[in-house]
């Protein structure tokens, strides 16, 4: 379309056409105060009116902890080396659940904020990351909590040692955060026209997290599985996060064969990965934001 | 008043909504969306589509919320923006404020929008007046600082103070809203999008927020578009209107006008209208309308008169009534519908003399006479009936339909006064005067 005079001075134009790959990088910024707004807001009024308030933070991890201790490693009879089963356990289950908590609360943003973003704009990728920025304040305190228990556990010879590499944590983490993110930024576009897809959230996680090496060492998979089935297992790039992450705390104690080095590169190739799946999800995201009110 | 420059275009706005479940039929419309898009070629699915008519049913399953909407706003203008339900208010002032986008079309603007569709979006039921003033200013677009700066004033102009360390589910919806709109009224955006805010709180705050808003437009220079059903606030606040109708622009200017061009959406203006068959004329066994007519001085039919003119109704009916004695009625509703006045034929001193209880064929006319009625368009209420007993035989609304205009030619009630006159109605009255001179005393 032609325009009579042509004019430079606009601030921002609303039409149907954008570009795929405008992330709006700085119009997040500009929200930022927002951000942290809905940050505070999550932690504030989760746990109003409740009995135990923040103790479920605890109660939940520990308690899945001791069971899967007595179901995986008495019952099953999974080796966990000179590591004490029930830590080895929560350590798998503390980072697990950042991830899990990130997906299972992004992937309704959409459906669950349906009616404030039907009223006002702003960039729409802010509830998300708030979501993952406020599960950080969990992820702190189950690992405060898993720390006390590898003290404890460690005075007994039951930890293994810590390695050097524990100064990757913060990597993992952002790893598990972005993956967490990029599944549940594309999951909720798609819920908008799929309803569907909420029921397959609750228990995809739940099988998702059986093939994560969340409770044994991905090696017992090679050992036992045939390769079939194992490689579910060796391409899942939340097993070798996790498996990277307690590789870090235990320094590799609970394998047969400790040797077996931690791999920064690995590290490295599974960063690329979540990076790409969050950009993935971003771009997913901000194609859903421009119509989903007219299909929620 | 100089000109302002432009602030918001508004250029061929259209967007198109499919009606009906989604569900079998999305995917398959959307692979053949995607298959025209690959091959380069336009959507198939937007060539078709109708206008926005709720009531009539259309052919196609794709309507236009609104289609083609031009308009400009300047800066420090507050534009109105009306239509009847369904009209493409809500779906503009949607794109507007960026929730959804347009089918086609684009929005320039030059300043940062914000809009304010429905109060206390966002409100958190457990966080108190003061986290909410943050969070709500937050997601407006304000930033922490800017909120910190105004808090005292957010506060006081809501009236809350007291509870501003409390729960706001504790609050009452008054407050709620007024809070609200007290957050978005200290907004610092140059575009505000205010949409039908005005119909909560009680008095006193309606009052206190269209004072506000007019501050915002007058004294600090910024934009308002301000979407409401509420003429009056309309008219106060608001100079220039946009008038939406079935998702398009039907007027584009003076309140004033743009009120009326609303209030006679689906209004017919006719001054005559006849029924041939007394059997099936309105009415029952005791009367029947026969014909209905607004003429002129000369007797012919005319549907524009000036403040100066004598208006004749002319009401013929089929007197049927051997029991009471039938008159016409006539009431003058104006475009506002504010009914003026009711007429009645009895009023005629030779009445009695038409109606001895003998069936036939009444006509009466009634004068309304010049330097009464203001100007505007003024629709007719026709009846027939009789009192004592009170009985209604014939009544029609909206039958009949006039125009009034003021040509200010100097020997009218306004005199040579060329600008807007006041009042619902315009009698040319009688004055006294007297007249003493100064030094009397």
């Amino acid at each position: 379309m032609d325009k009579p005079q042509k004019n430079n001075t606009w601030l921002f134009e609303i039409s149907s056409k954008s570009n795929l790959l405008d992330f709006k990088f700085k119009e997040i910024w500009q929200y930022r105060d927002l951000l942290m707004l809905f940050v505070r807001r999550d932690v504030v009024t989760l746990y109003k009116q409740t009995v135990l308030g923040p103790l479920w933070y605890l109660i939940q991890p520990l308690l899945t902890s001791v069971i899967f201790t007595l179901v995986f490693n008495g019952i099953a009879d999974i080796s966990t080396g000179s590591v004490n089963a029930f830590l080895f356990n929560l350590a798998g289950i503390t980072i697990w659940n950042y991830f899990a908590e990130c997906l299972k609360a992004t992937s309704d943003t959409f459906k669950k904020n349906e009616n404030i973003f039907g009223k006002v704009y702003f960039p729409r990728v802010i509830m998300p990351l708030s979501i993952t920025v406020s599960n950080l304040l969990k992820l702190a305190i189950q690992l405060l909590i898993f720390i006390a228990f590898y003290v404890y556990f460690s005075l007994s010879g039951d930890a293994g040692t810590v390695s050097i590499y524990i100064l990757w944590t913060p990597v993992i983490i952002l790893i598990m955060g972005m993956l967490g993110l990029g599944f549940g930024m594309i999951i909720s576009s798609m819920v908008t026209k799929y309803r569907d897809l909420t029921f397959l959230v609750q228990f995809g996680i739940q099988l998702f997290m059986y093939i994560s090496a969340v409770m044994y060492p991905i090696a017992i998979v090679k050992d036992k599985l045939p390769s079939y089935v194992s490689w579910l297992v060796e391409y899942n790039p939340l097993a070798h996060v996790i498996e990277s992450f307690r590789y870090m705390v235990f320094s590799g104690a609970y394998m047969k064969d400790p040797t077996n080095d931690f791999s920064s590169v690995n590290i490295l190739a599974m960063l690329v990965v979540a990076f790409v799946i969050f950009l993935f999800g971003l771009i997913i995201f901000n194609r859903t934001e421009r119509n989903f009110i007219d299909t929620v | 008043m100089e000109e302002k420059e432009v602030i918001l275009r508004v250029e061929n706005l259209s967007k198109q909504y499919r009606l009906g479940v989604i569900g079998t039929g999305t995917i398959s419309h959307d692979l053949n969306r995607w298959w025209h898009k690959i091959r380069g070629k336009e959507d198939p699915y937007l060539r078709i589509g109708e206008r926005n008519k709720r009531a009539s049913l259309g052919k196609t399953d794709y309507v236009w919320a609104i289609k083609d909407v031009n308009f400009e706003v300047r800066s420090g203008e507050v534009l109105g923006i009306i239509g009847k339900n369904g009209a493409g208010k809500s779906t503009l002032l949607k794109i507007l404020s960026k929730v959804t986008m347009p089918t086609t079309g684009i929005i320039r603007s030059k300043g940062r929008i914000a809009s304010l569709l429905e109060v206390g979006t966002g409100f958190h039921p457990e966080l108190t007046g003061k986290e909410n003033i943050f969070l709500n200013g937050a997601i407006l677009g304000m930033t922490k600082a800017e909120i910190k700066t105004k808090f005292d004033e957010i506060v006081e102009f809501a009236g809350v103070q007291r509870y501003v360390n409390t729960p706001v589910k504790r609050y009452s919806s008054g407050m709620k809203v007024r809070l609200a709109f007290a957050v978005a009224a200290h907004l610092e955006p140059e575009i505000l999008v205010v949409d039908e805010v005005l119909a909560v709180g009680d008095a006193e705050f309606q009052k206190k927020a269209i004072g506000k808003m007019q501050d915002i437009a007058k004294g600090e220079g910024r934009t308002v578009l301000f979407v409401s059903h509420d003429m009056d606030a309309i008219q106060k606040l608001t100079q220039r209107t946009v008038v939406l109708s079935d998702g398009e622009v039907l007027f584009d200017g003076d309140t004033e006008k743009a009120i009326q061009a609303y209030l006679n959406q689906g209004l017919d203006t006719k001054p005559y209208c006849e029924w041939e068959d007394m059997d099936t004329a309105p009415g029952n066994d005791f009367g029947r309308l026969k014909s209905a007519a607004v003429r002129n001085e000369k007797g012919d039919l005319c549907n524009r008169f000036s403040v100066r003119d004598d208006i004749y109704v002319e009401v013929s009916y089929w007197d049927l009534n051997t029991e009471y004695n039938n008159t016409a009625i006539i009431h003058v509703v104006n475009e506002r519908g504010q009914r003026l006045f009711a007429s009645n034929e009895f009023n005629a001193p030779d009445w009695l003399d038409f109606h001895n209880k003998e069936k036939g064929i009444v006509t009466a006319t009634c004068k309304i006479p010049r330097h009464l009625l203001a100007e505007g368009q003024f629709n007719l209420l026709i009846a027939v009936g009789n009192y004592n007993p009170e009985i209604i035989h014939a009544i029609e609304d909206n039958l009949l339909s006039f125009e009034v205009f003021d040509d200010t030619t100097g020997d009218g009630v306004r005199g040579p006064y060329a600008g807007k006159w006041p009042g619902i109605m315009r009698p040319m009255l009688a004055w006294n005067i007297k007249k003493e001179p100064l030094d009397s005393k």
